[in-house]
């Protein structure tokens, strides 16, 4: 401790606004706690954005990503408790509210996505910790009129000399109001005590006992409930309304038409689904009247066609490379619309002033819930304020913001507040889809089948050109991974063709991860078996420069079995670096009679540096089985420009009985914090996909698996 | 006006006759820990027990639990103590925590029929509560350590920190 008071005596204090992480983090008020808990309100003291100690000695860490399940409500405040020397039990968890020193600059806005939480806060909350244990340091030191650097914390209480103690709320006050000290010194991994050590989360005895509180769960006095009818034909827009009879019924207080469609709005929310059955709507489908999957298909692959795309990464020259190889194997692979089927619905409530509104919302970007608020309240944004409920799922569909306008113009129009759930048929039939995607593949292989050429043409829409209409870089969502293609090849080339199909599309978890890893990893199989080569073999020839990804592969393929065979079973490999995380996965399946059978999904995961292990384990397996449902039955299918899967019963997803063995390894390693989220989804299909080719001859080459002809080839 | 018993209370219900218990709970009763997931009893999200036995509420209606005996998650036990619960906070089950009230419900079920089930009978009786964020495996654990914890009443769960962090 006075190592670091030394420190921050030499180079003195920086008043005013510190920069940590390039982001302001003091002199910040916090709007959005009326109606809640006032954070700081007991006489304590807020001592930066993240953190309020109040004067009974509690601590609220405000919490600016959302908790969907990923564990930052627990991962973050684990890093601000390890500077600030203070139990994790100790702590309360607030969501933020919008504020500037709550945007990650990772994703350029107050957004959760891209798996980067703890990477973004990996030195901003430790920093904020250490800032405030140094300034309860020196509120401590000046009431006992001593040289801070005398003085130290340990367990959550100040030490002073000659065995004075004092808490931190005693002086949480007096601390907030000491000058930000700069360049605090973060401790050394080895003296972390809560950091890389399993904990329970602080979310969990909230969901065990019901208390939890969703956006769905929102109760406001007065508050009415509204049920909303979007147009079957996605993109559609009433015509005519007939809402006579629906606004007869019982508890039925008003019909509306809204600018996502008719809300009608009743006491209690099975009323007004009732009298949602009792509307005559006439709808104006637009221009998807006539879309289907077929057309879907045929338009990315005329687009295909005639485009042959914008560079994403060249190296060498490709096409020459694929002329002059002995062997060009080439491939179309495809993939389908997925819907996100989150288990809590759209929903929003809103609660519309004169002066003001307030949202409440499980949303993963709150500066555009904000603004999508102001502008259907017709209010500046800073007059709106978004409370961030849990989120029941997230998995990117939270990243739209479609299912806020319509609770905020009822509200509006109501003068009361209005939660709007949409049912599952209404979140199946609108979602912001995964997009389809036409990969147009090639490799070029020497007479000892050495790649020598990669070539890879992806034709799909743009999810970022639609989310964020000013962006210069349409391409991420759909190359992102692509451009990062591990293996050593000398002559690469990956082009893109952005194609519309006139629905709107949305980021899913992995994002083009879970397409392009597909892809890359199948057609890596391809390659192998052309050059006559064990896939796992193969693929450690071509990353001589890579140890993180040899290292989860040998690991994975070892813990696996790879070489030796079980009867009648059958394994395929996938390897793949997302979000900073090296993951390889092996699958074991077999094929009884054309029939799949998944036995075991191995997993081998290198994420840096873990915060909370055991919820590293639980994301790695979760992202298993969202891969594991997409592989084997996602597809959402469109005729006459409606959505056809529309509840649980025509979304297949993987259910308790229907998982196979997980085998999760996670590495330990001294690399800096990557994402957990995302990366194991992308590996399940190519994984599982290879083993079928393993075991029958069949490639694969478009997903989903059901419905494929799995028998012998 | 229909009456029935929710967490041992009498309550009388100002409600059609055909709304789902599910709605009941929630708007009515302002019991939030019941789930809406699907409203087809396909996802298992508004398992509650019925005079004891799992059942979706989403799909029962109103008339058809008069005079009946309901449990929610809010009244399965004081303090989170039902071995069920306990077990799940052991391991840590919940991710975003939306499905497992009715994971925990149909569990709670399923092990005061079955006080020692095995994984066959697990994946009976827990198939039709869906799980996206997958955390499966850590239920099927939990629900083999709430059958220890249960037929050993001396057994105590392994320490954990419970506490009421996240704000509502």
């Amino acid at each position: 401790m006075t190592q670091v008071l030394a420190d921050l005596t030499r180079r003195g204090f920086l008043s005013g606004a510190a920069g940590v992480g390039g982001t302001v983090v003091l002199a910040l008020t916090l709007p959005g706690f009326g109606g809640k808990e006032k954070p700081g309100a007991a006489a304590g003291g807020q001592l930066n954005a993240w953190l309020t100690i109040s004067a009974d000695n509690s601590f609220t860490v405000i919490v600016d990503r959302s908790e969907m399940g990923q564990g930052v409500y627990t991962a973050l405040p684990m890093l601000l408790a390890e500077e600030l020397e203070i139990s994790v039990d100790a702590i309360k968890v607030v969501a933020a509210p919008v504020g500037d020193a709550y945007v990650n600059p990772l994703n350029g806005g107050q957004v959760t996505g891209t798996s980067n939480s703890v990477q973004d806060a990996w030195e901003k909350l430790r920093m904020a910790g250490a800032q405030a244990r140094t300034m309860l340091i020196v509120a401590a030191a000046e009431r006992w009129r001593v040289d801070p650097n005398t003085c130290h914390v340990e367990n959550g209480l100040i030490h002073g000399p000659a065995g004075k103690t004092l808490s931190y709320g005693a002086v949480a006050a007096a601390a907030a109001k000491v000058p930000v000290p700069k360049d605090v010194k973060l401790k050394p991994k080895e003296r972390f005590r809560i950091i890389g050590k399993s904990r329970l989360r602080i979310d969990s005895a909230s969901k065990v006992d019901g208390s939890a509180e969703f956006g769905i769960d929102v109760k406001l006095p007065g508050m009415l409930h509204g049920a909303l009818a979007q147009s079957p034909v996605l993109g559609g827009k009433v015509a005519m309304l007939d809402a006579a009879v629906a606004e007869s019924m019982p508890g039925v207080r008003k019909v509306l038409v809204t600018t996502s469609g008719v809300v009608v709005v009743a006491d209690h929310f099975w009323q007004a689904i009732q009298a949602r059955k009792a509307l005559k709507i006439t709808w104006e489908p637009g221009s998807n009247a006539r879309l289907d999957n077929i057309g879907i298909r045929a338009l990315l692959e005329k687009a295909a066609k005639a485009d042959p795309g914008s560079s994403a990464r060249a190296d060498g020259d490709a096409a020459a490379a694929l002329k002059s190889a002995k062997q060009s194997p080439r491939a179309v692979y495809e993939l389908p619309l997925l819907a996100h089927a989150t288990m809590e619905p759209m929903n929003c409530t809103a609660d519309v002033k004169p002066d003001g509104c307030d949202i409440f919302v499980g949303t993963q970007v709150q500066q555009m819930a904000q603004a999508t608020a102001a502008a259907a309240a017709g209010l500046d944004p800073g007059k709106v304020r978004v409370f961030t409920t849990l989120l029941g799922g997230g998995f990117g569909r939270r990243l739209d913001v479609d299912f806020i306008p319509a609770a905020v113009e009822a509200s509006k129009a109501m003068g009361a507040p209005v939660k709007v759930i949409w049912t599952r048929e209404d979140d199946m039939t609108h979602d912001t889809y995964r997009p389809p995607a036409r990969e147009e593949v090639s490799g070029g292989l020497d007479a000892q089948g050495r790649l020598t050429a990669w070539s890879l043409h992806i034709t799909s829409p743009s999810i970022t050109a639609r989310a964020s209409p000013s962006t210069t870089d349409p391409f991420d969502s759909v190359v992102e991974y692509a451009v990062n293609y591990p293996y050593a090849v000398p002559n690469f080339s990956l082009t893109y063709t952005r194609q519309e199909i006139g629905i709107d599309v949305g980021y899913m978890r992995s994002v083009s991860h879970a397409p392009n890893c597909f892809v890359i990893e199948s057609f890596m199989d391809e390659l192998a078996v052309a050059a006559g080569k064990d896939p796992v073999e193969f693929r450690l020839s071509l990353l001589e420069a890579k140890p993180r990804h040899r290292r989860v592969l040998q690991t994975a393929a070892q813990r696996a079995g790879w070489g030796r065979p079980v009867q009648g079973r059958f394994r395929g490999v996938a390897l793949m670096e997302g979000y900073t995380t090296h993951v390889a996965q092996v699958a074991e399946i077999s094929v009884d009679e054309g029939v799949l059978k998944v036995h075991k999904i191995t997993c081998v995961v290198d994420c840096g540096q873990m915060v909370n292990p055991r919820i590293v384990e639980s994301q790695i397996e979760s992202g298993i089985v969202f891969g594991l449902s997409a592989a084997l039955w996602g597809e959402v299918t469109i005729m006459e420009g409606q959505v056809q899967q529309t509840n649980f019963n025509s979304y297949r997803v993987v259910r308790g009985n229907e998982m196979p063995e997980l085998d999760v390894l996670l590495l330990e390693s001294g690399e800096a914090p990557g994402g957990i989220g995302e990366p194991s989804v992308a590996l399940v299909a190519p994984a599982i996909c290879n083993a079928i080719f393993a075991a029958t001859g069949n490639r694969l080459r478009a997903l989903p698996i059901a419905g494929q002809n799995l028998s012998k080839a | 006006m229909t009456k029935l018993r929710v967490n041992n209370q009498i309550m009388d219900i100002d409600a059609a006759p055909d709304t789902p218990l599910l709605w009941v709970l929630r708007d009515h009763l302002a019991l939030t820990g019941t789930k809406f997931g699907c409203g087809m009893a396909l996802c298992g999200a508004c398992t509650v027990h019925l005079d004891g036995a799992a059942v979706r509420s989403c799909v029962l209606p109103l008339s058809a639990v008069e005079g009946k005996s309901v449990t929610t998650i809010e009244g399965l036990s004081a303090g989170r103590s039902h071995a069920v619960q306990a077990a799940w906070l052991e391991l840590d089950v919940p991710q975003c925590g939306y499905c497992q009230s009715g994971q925990i419900m149909s569990a709670a079920a399923l092990l005061r029929g079955n006080p020692n089930p095995s994984d066959t009978d697990i994946d009976a009786a827990m198939s039709g509560n869906i799980c996206r964020c997958g955390t499966y495996p850590r239920i099927r654990k939990a629900i083999h350590r709430a059958a220890e914890l249960q037929s050993a009443p001396a057994l105590q769960p392994a320490p954990v920190q419970i506490r009421d962090g996240v704000q509502k």
